[in-house]
C-alpha cells in the first residue's frame, strides 16, 4: 500500500547512483545517455542547416581538431584539467544539496593568487615545494572567499544561490582589481600579472604538450568520488544534501559539514584556477574570465553527479570546445554554437529521463 | 457485495463499480456507494483500505479506471477539482489545505475567476450568515499560520459552505481534535445534515462512525466489504454497531480489538530514575509553541504518556528532550547524568533515542536504501564502518538480521525506503532506535497513520522495550492508545504539563477533564 | 574634483543611473512574479538575451523602437515558454533547465548575429525622449529623471501596477498561492499549472522587454553576451525584495548608480578601475544580508514542480 509514500517524480533522480546498479543497469543508462547526444546532434545540426553550415562537415571538423589529430586531442586533455578540477567541486556541492553557483568567482581568485604567488616562491624554494605552495596559496584563497556563503547558509539559512552569484560577480571584480593594482607586472603594457616561466610550471607528460595537470585533475575527481559514494562522510554529505532535516535528526553536525562542503568546492575550484594558470597559462591578464564554471555545471549534472561519467562528459565538453575554436577559425561559425550544443544535449537529456521514467512507471501499472 | 441495492432516484452522487488502480495494487476494487442529501455517511476503514483514493476520485484529483460516478442521478466524469466544486461537492482534506501566509479572507476568496477584483463584502457578509447558522466563530482577518488546527478545519467547512455544496466530504478530521472538539464536530455536522447537505465522513475510528453515523460502508483492502443503511443503524445500539462493523473488518473477532487492554508492567518503585526533566523551557518561535516548567521522571521499566492536542508543545518536548531544538532552561538527566548541553548524537550514543512521528519528513532519507537507513544514526561506527570507509558486507549483514527480527516486508535491502509502506518505514525506525543501548526511549505518535496490525505490533514493540528495562516517554493524540500502554500519563496544554495521573480506573475521565482544562 | 560636483555632471550620472536600472528592474520584476509563484527562474539571462536580440533586430529593420520593444517581449516570451512547458507543465529539474536555457541563448543569439550582422554592430538612431513638461526643467533632478524614453515612465509605473495586482486581485492571491501551497490552490478549482505558467510567461515578457531596453536604449545596438548577468541580478533582487515590488525599484537603483558610476568615473578621468565600483552594490547587498539575512525567507514550495496527489 505505498500510494502515501511513494516518491514524487522528480524527487528521485538526484541520488541515483546510490544503489549500485548491475551490469544491465549500466548498458541502459549507457544509451540514455548516448542516445539523446545524438538526437541533440541531430537537432543542432538543423540549427546550422538553418545558418547556411553544412553540419557533416562542421560535426566532421569539430572531431577532427578536437579528437583525431595529435595536437587537438592534446590541446583538448589540457583543457581537461581545470574542469575537472571545477567538476569534482560541484560534485561535493550537489550531492550535498548546496548549489554554489560561485565556480567562477573562486576559480579566478584562485587563479590569480597562484599568478602572484607562484614567481614568488620559485624564487626562494626549490620549483617542486613552491607550485605546492602556490597551489596550496590558492586553494586557500577560494576557500577563504566561499566563506561568506556557507556561515550564511549554514547559521542563518539564506540561500546559497544569491550569495554564491553575488560573490562570483564580486571574485570576478576583485580579481581584475588585484591583477590591475596589486599584482600588475611593471615590465608590461597590458595589465598582467608576473609570468611563470615556461620550465617552472607543471611537468608535461611525456612528450606531449599534455599538461600534467591532467592527471592531476583526474585524481581529483576519482577521489571525490570515492569519499562520496564509499566514505562515512560522503554519506554524511549525501544525507544532508537528500534531507536536511534527517541530518538534524540523525545528529550530524549540519553547520560544520555545510561549511565544510563549501571549503572542499570553492578549493577545489581554486585549485583549478591553479592549474590553469601553473599549468598552462603562466600568467592572468586583466578582464580574463573563461567561464568555466558556468559551462561545468551541465557536465556534472549530465554525469548524475557520478564522478566517473563526468570526467566522459568534461572530456566531451573539451572536444567539443577545442574543436570549437577551430571551427570558429576555419568554418566561421562562431564557437558559441558549443553552448548551443550542450544546452540542447541537457534539454534532451533531461527529457528522455522524464520519458522512460512515465515509461517505467506506466508499464508498472 | 452491499447490503443494498444503491437506488439512483434520490442519491447525489452515487458510485457504480468503481476502480482504481495504481502500480502494483488495486487501490478501490469495484466499489458501489450512494450518498444522499440529510445523511452522514460514515466511510469506515484502516490505512489502505482505499479511502483515500475514493475520495480523490470524488474531488476530482484522480479519474477511475472503471466504473461510474453518476451526479444526480446522470453519469458525471469529474476531471478536476473545479468541475467537482462547481457540481457541489466540498472537500475538507485530511491535510489542511489553507495557504498559510494568507489571511482566512483571502484562503475563501482563492479559486475566483482570476480577472476579477476579490469580492470581499459579499464573502463577509456570506460567512457572517454561514456562522451564525452554524454557531461558529470564524477571525476573517487573522493570518491562517496564526490559527489552530481546528480553528483551520471550521475555515474549511465554512470554505464548502461558501461555495454553496450539497455534499461535504470529511476525510480524517477528527485525528487533530480534542474530545471536546471531536464532540462539537460531531454536532456540527447533524446541524449540516439538517439544513440537507449530504456528508461523507471518513475516519478509521468505530467509535465515531457508531456516534455521528447514519449509515456506514466498510472497507477492506479496496474493497467494500459492508454496508449498515439507516433503517438498520437506528435499530442497534451503539455496541451492537460496533461488534457489527468489527465482523466485518476483521473477520471473527466480536469485540473492540483495541480495546483489549494489555496487562501493564510492574515499575520498581525503588528504582532511580531512568530519564530527569526539571524545570525544562523552550522559548517560542514564529510557529512553534514554547515550553514552559516541563518537569517529569521516569523510572526504568516505566512508561509514561504525554497526551494533549495535537500542537501544544509535544513535538518541541520530544525535540528538546533529543537535543534538536535548544533548551532555553531547565536540566534533562540520563541515568544521573546532565545531558542538556549535549549535542543530537552525544546524547543518543549514552542512550536517548527519539523516534520521531515524522518518518519520511525527518526520520528516513526517502531516496536511500533500507539498509542505509538503519544506520543513519550511527554514520561512521564501527563495525559498519572502518577508518570511515563504508563496510558494505557488515551493514547488508546486520541490515538483514535487522529486516528478519522486526519483519520489515520490503523487496530488497536496496530498495529505497520511500517505497516501503509507512508500517514498514515505521519498523526501520523501530529497528534502528530499540537497537543495543538503548536506555530512554521517545515514541512520538509512534501508531499515527498506521494500520491495526502495525499499530498493534507496534505497541507491541514499545511494551517490550519497558518490559527490558528502558524508561519511555510515549506522546500520543490517542487516548485509547495511552491507556493501554502507560503506566502514568502526563497531560500538555499550551506547553506545559497541567497534570500527571496514574493510569487506573477512572484515569480516563481524569484524563479527559485535564485536557480540556478542567481539574483532574 | 571640481568635475565630480558640477550640475552637468550629477545630472548625467543619475540618467545614466536610471538608464542602467531599467533592465535590471524589468528582470527582477519578472523573476520576482516567477518565485512568487514558485519558480525559480535561472533561464532568465537567456530569456533577456532573445529580447535583446530579437529587439534589436525588429528595431533595426522595422525602424521603430516600438516595434522592436514588441520583438523583444516576444523573444522573452518564446524561451519562457519552453521553461514552462519543461519545469512547470511536466516538471523537469528548474535549475538544469535554467542553466541550459541560459547557455543556449547566449550561443544561439551570438551565433545568429554573428550570421545576420557578421562582424559589424550596426547602431541604431538615438531614441527620443519623452520630456515631461515642468519637471524636467529642475536643475539637476530635471534632465537626470524627466527626460527618458518614455519605456521608461511606463517601466516605473509597473512597480505599482504589480503591487496593485499581488495586494488586490485575484490572480495575485492565486500566484501567492501556488507559490506557498499550490495544493491548497489546486483544490480551490485553480489550475496551478496554468497559474505558473503565466507567470513564467510574464516573467519572459518582462525580461524580453529588459533585454529589448538594454539593446535599443542603453546600447543602441546588440554585442553576444550584452547582459553581461543583468538577469542573474534580477534573480538576486528578487530573491532580496521578497515579494515586494518597491523593494526591486530600490535595487535595481542602486546598482544603476554604481554602474552609471563606473562610467562617469571613466569620463572624468579618474584613475580607479571600474572594476572597484562595480564591485560596491554587491558588497552593499552582501553586508545586507550579512546583517539581516535570517529574515529572507522564500516561498515553500519554490524550486519543486507540482504533481497533483503527491505530497
Amino acid at each position: 500500500m505505498s500510494i502515501d509514500t511513494a516518491p514524487s517524480a522528480g524527487a528521485t533522480a538526484l541520488d541515483a547512483t546510490s544503489n549500485v546498479g548491475t551490469r544491465r543497469d549500466m548498458l541502459r543508462r549507457l544509451m540514455m545517455t548516448v542516445g539523446p547526444i545524438l538526437v541533440a546532434l541531430v537537432l543542432a545540426g538543423c540549427i546550422l542547416l538553418v545558418v547556411g553550415v553544412d553540419p557533416l562537415a562542421y560535426y566532421g571538423y569539430v572531431l577532427e581538431k578536437g579528437l583525431l589529430s595529435p595536437l587537438g586531442i592534446q590541446q583538448t586533455l589540457t583543457r581537461m584539467a581545470p574542469l575537472l578540477f571545477l567538476a569534482a567541486g560541484l560534485i561535493v556541492a550537489f550531492r550535498a544539496g548546496m548549489w554554489n553557483l560561485g565556480g567562477d568567482g573562486q576559480f579566478l581568485l584562485g587563479a590569480v593568487t597562484a599568478a602572484a604567488s607562484a614567481p614568488f616562491f620559485v624564487e626562494i624554494m626549490p620549483a617542486w615545494l613552491a607550485l605546492f605552495c602556490a597551489f596550496l596559496a590558492a586553494t586557500l584563497v577560494a576557500m577563504i572567499w566561499s566563506l561568506v556563503p556557507a556561515l550564511l547558509r549554514a547559521y542563518q539559512g539564506v540561500n546559497e544561490i544569491i550569495t554564491t552569484l553575488m560573490m562570483t560577480f564580486l571574485g570576478t571584480s576583485l580579481a581584475n582589481v588585484l591583477v590591475k593594482l596589486v599584482f600588475r607586472d611593471p615590465g608590461t603594457t597590458v595589465p598582467q600579472t608576473r609570468t611563470l616561466p615556461v620550465e617552472d610550471r607543471l611537468p608535461r607528460l611525456f612528450d606531449t604538450t599534455i599538461t600534467s595537470g591532467l592527471v592531476l585533475g583526474l585524481a581529483a575527481i576519482i577521489i571525490v568520488h570515492l569519499v562520496m559514494t564509499r566514505t562515512a562522510f560522503g554519506l554524511k554529505l549525501r544525507v544532508v544534501g537528500a534531507n536536511p532535516r534527517a541530518a538534524v535528526h540523525a545528529g550530524l553536525g549540519v553547520p560544520g559539514l555545510t561549511i565544510a562542503v563549501f571549503a572542499i568546492s570553492a578549493g577545489l575550484a581554486g585549485l583549478a584556477g591553479a592549474v590553469d594558470i601553473i599549468g598552462v597559462q603562466g600568467n592572468v591578464r586583466a578582464d580574463w574570465n573563461p567561464a568555466y564554471g558556468l559551462a561545468v555545471i551541465p557536465a556534472v549534472f549530465l554525469a548524475r553527479m557520478n564522478g566517473f561519467a563526468a570526467i566522459g562528459f568534461v572530456f566531451l565538453l573539451s572536444v567539443l570546445s577545442i574543436g570549437g575554436e577551430s571551427a570558429a577559425r576555419r568554418l566561421g561559425v562562431p564557437n558559441h554554437f558549443t553552448l548551443v550544443l550542450v544546452s540542447i544535449v541537457l534539454i534532451v537529456l533531461a527529457l528522455a529521463e522524464y520519458v522512460d521514467h512515465r515509461y517505467n512507471q506506466s508499464r508498472k501499472a | 457485495m452491499s447490503n443494498t441495492t444503491p437506488s439512483p432516484v434520490g442519491d447525489i452522487v452515487a458510485l457504480e463499480g468503481v476502480t482504481k488502480r495504481f502500480p502494483g495494487i488495486v487501490a478501490n476494487d469495484s466499489i458501489d456507494l450512494s450518498i444522499r442529501p440529510g445523511e452522514v455517511h460514515v466511510l469506515l476503514g484502516e490505512n489502505g483500505a482505499g479511502k483515500s483514493t475514493l475520495i480523490g476520485m470524488l474531488s476530482g484529483l484522480q479519474q477511475p479506471d472503471e466504473g461510474r460516478i453518476l451526479v444526480d442521478g446522470k453519469p458525471t466524469p469529474i476531471t478536476s477539482p473545479r468541475q467537482a466544486l462547481a457540481l457541489g461537492i466540498g472537500t475538507v482534506f485530511q491535510h489542511m489545505m489553507l495557504v498559510p501566509t494568507l489571511t482566512v479572507a483571502e484562503n475563501l476568496l482563492l479559486g475566483g475567476p482570476w480577472w476579477q477584483r476579490p469580492r470581499t463584502e459579499e464573502l463577509e457578509a456570506r460567512v457572517a450568515e454561514i456562522s451564525k447558522s452554524l454557531g461558529i466563530v470564524v477571525k476573517l482577518h487573522a493570518r491562517v499560520s496564526e490559527l489552530s488546527l481546528g480553528e483551520q478545519q471550521q475555515v474549511e467547512i465554512v470554505r464548502a459552505m461558501v461555495r454553496n455544496s450539497r455534499l461535504l466530504i470529511l476525510d480524517e478530521s477528527t485525528s487533530m481534535l480534542t474530545p471536546q472538539g471531536i464532540e462539537e464536530l460531531g454536532a456540527l455536522m447533524r446541524r449540516l445534515v439538517e439544513q440537507g447537505l449530504a456528508i461523507v465522513f471518513i475516519t478509521h475510528k468505530l467509535k465515531e462512525a457508531a456516534a455521528f453515523g447514519d449509515r456506514i460502508s466498510v472497507l477492506k483492502l479496496g474493497r467494500k466489504v459492508g454496508e449498515i443503511p439507516p433503517e438498520r443503524f437506528r435499530a442497534l445500539g451503539e455496541q451492537e454497531i460496533i461488534s457489527e462493523i468489527v465482523e466485518l473488518m476483521f473477520g471473527k473477532r466480536k469485540d473492540d480489538p483495541e480495546a483489549a487492554e494489555r496487562p501493564l508492567g510492574s515499575v520498581r518503585a525503588e528504582a532511580a530514575p531512568l530519564l530527569q526533566v526539571a524545570d525544562l523551557e523552550v522559548a517560542a518561535t514564529e510557529n512553534a509553541p514554547g515550553l514552559s516548567a516541563i518537569s517529569f521522571d521516569i523510572r526504568p521499566g516505566e512508561i509514561l504518556g504525554i497526551a494533549g492536542i495535537d500542537g501544544n508543545g509535544q513535538k518541541q518536548l520530544a525535540e528538546a528532550l533529543a537535543g534538536q531544538r535548544a533548551a532555553t532552561g531547565g536540566s534533562v538527566r540520563l541515568a544521573g547524568a546532565a545531558i542538556e548541553t549535549l549535542s543530537v548524537s552525544e546524547r543518543s550514543r549514552l542512550g536517548l533515542r527519539y523516534l520521531t512521528d515524522d518518518r519520511l519528513g525527518e526520520g528516513t532519507v526517502g531516496t536511500f536504501p533500507v539498509s542505509i537507513n538503519f544506520f543513519l544514526k550511527q554514520v561512521g561506527a564501527a563495525p559498519f564502518w572502518r577508518n570511515g570507509v563504508e563496510q558494505r558486507t557488515e551493514i547488508d549483514r546486520r541490515a538483514g538480521e535487522l529486516v528478519r527480527e522486526y519483519d520489515v516486508r520490503t523487496p530488497s535491502l536496496k530498495t529505497p525506503v520511500a517505497r516501503l509502506s509507512g508500517g514498514n518505514i515505521q519498523k526501520v525506525l523501530l529497528a534502528r532506535e530499540l537497537a543495543e543501548g538503548a536506555k530512554v526511549v521517545i515514541f512520538n505518535k509512534p501508531t499515527y497513520g498506521l494500520d491495526l496490525a502495525n499499530t498493534l505490533a507496534s505497541r507491541q514493540r514499545i511494551g517490550d522495550a519497558a518490559q527490558r528495562g528502558l524508561a519511555v516517554l510515549l506522546i500520543s493524540t490517542d487516548l485509547e492508545e495511552l491507556l493501554s500502554i502507560c503506566n502514568r500519563i502526563a497531560v500538555m496544554a499550551n506547553g506545559s504539563l497541567v497534570g500527571t495521573v496514574a493510569n487506573a480506573e477512572d484515569a480516563r475521565t481524569r484524563v479527559g477533564r485535564l485536557m480540556i482544562g478542567l481539574a483532574a | 574634483m571640481t568635475g565630480l560636483l558640477s550640475e552637468v555632471f550629477l545630472s548625467a550620472l543619475l540618467f545614466g543611473a536610471v538608464t542602467a536600472a531599467i533592465p535590471l528592474l524589468l528582470a527582477g520584476l519578472g523573476e520576482q512574479m516567477s518565485e512568487k509563484a514558485g519558480v525559480l527562474n535561472i533561464g532568465i539571462e537567456g530569456m533577456m538575451l532573445a529580447g535583446a536580440y530579437l529587439g534589436f533586430v525588429g528595431a533595426f529593420y522595422s525602424g521603430s523602437l516600438w516595434l522592436g520593444f514588441l520583438t523583444g517581449v516576444a523573444g522573452g516570451m518564446a524561451v519562457a515558454l519552453v521553461m514552462a512547458l519543461l519545469c512547470v507543465r511536466i516538471g523537469l529539474n528548474q535549475i538544469v533547465i535554467g542553466i541550459a536555457l541560459t547557455l543556449g541563448l547566449e550561443g544561439l543569439t551570438a551565433l545568429l548575429h554573428h550570421f545576420q550582422f557578421s562582424r559589424s554592430y550596426p547602431r541604431l538612431p538615438a531614441p527620443n525622449p519623452t520630456v515631461i513638461p515642468t519637471l524636467a526643467d529642475i536643475p539637476v533632478i530635471g534632465p537626470a529623471f524627466f527626460k527618458h524614453h518614455l519605456i521608461v515612465y511606463l517601466a516605473v509605473a509597473l512597480v505599482f501596477a504589480m503591487r496593485y495586482l499581488y495586494r488586490r486581485t485575484q490572480l495575485g492571491l492565486n500566484l501567492q498561492a501556488a507559490g506557498d501551497k499550490p495544493a491548497a490552490l489546486d483544490v480551490a478549482g485553480i489550475d496551478v499549472v496554468k497559474t505558473r505558467t503565466i507567470a513564467v510567461l510574464s516573467t519572459g515578457a518582462l525580461a524580453g522587454l529588459g533585454g529589448a531596453y538594454l539593446a535599443n536604449v542603453g546600447a543602441g545596438l546588440f554585442i553576444p553576451f550584452i547582459t553581461n548577468g543583468a538577469g542573474f541580478l534580477g534573480i538576486v533582487l528578487a530573491m532580496l525584495a521578497r515579494g515586494r515590488p518597491v523593494w526591486v525599484l530600490f535595487g535595481a537603483l542602486l546598482f544603476g548608480v554604481c554602474l552609471s558610476l563606473t562610467t562617469a568615473m571613466q569620463v572624468a578621468g579618474i584613475n580607479i578601475p571600474t572594476d572597484v565600483i562595480q564591485m560596491l552594490p554587491f558588497l552593499a547587498v552582501m553586508i545586507m544580508l550579512v546583517l539581516f539575512g535570517r529574515r529572507a525567507s522564500l516561498p515553500a514550495a519554490l524550486g519543486i514542480p507540482y504533481e497533483r496527489g503527491a505530497r
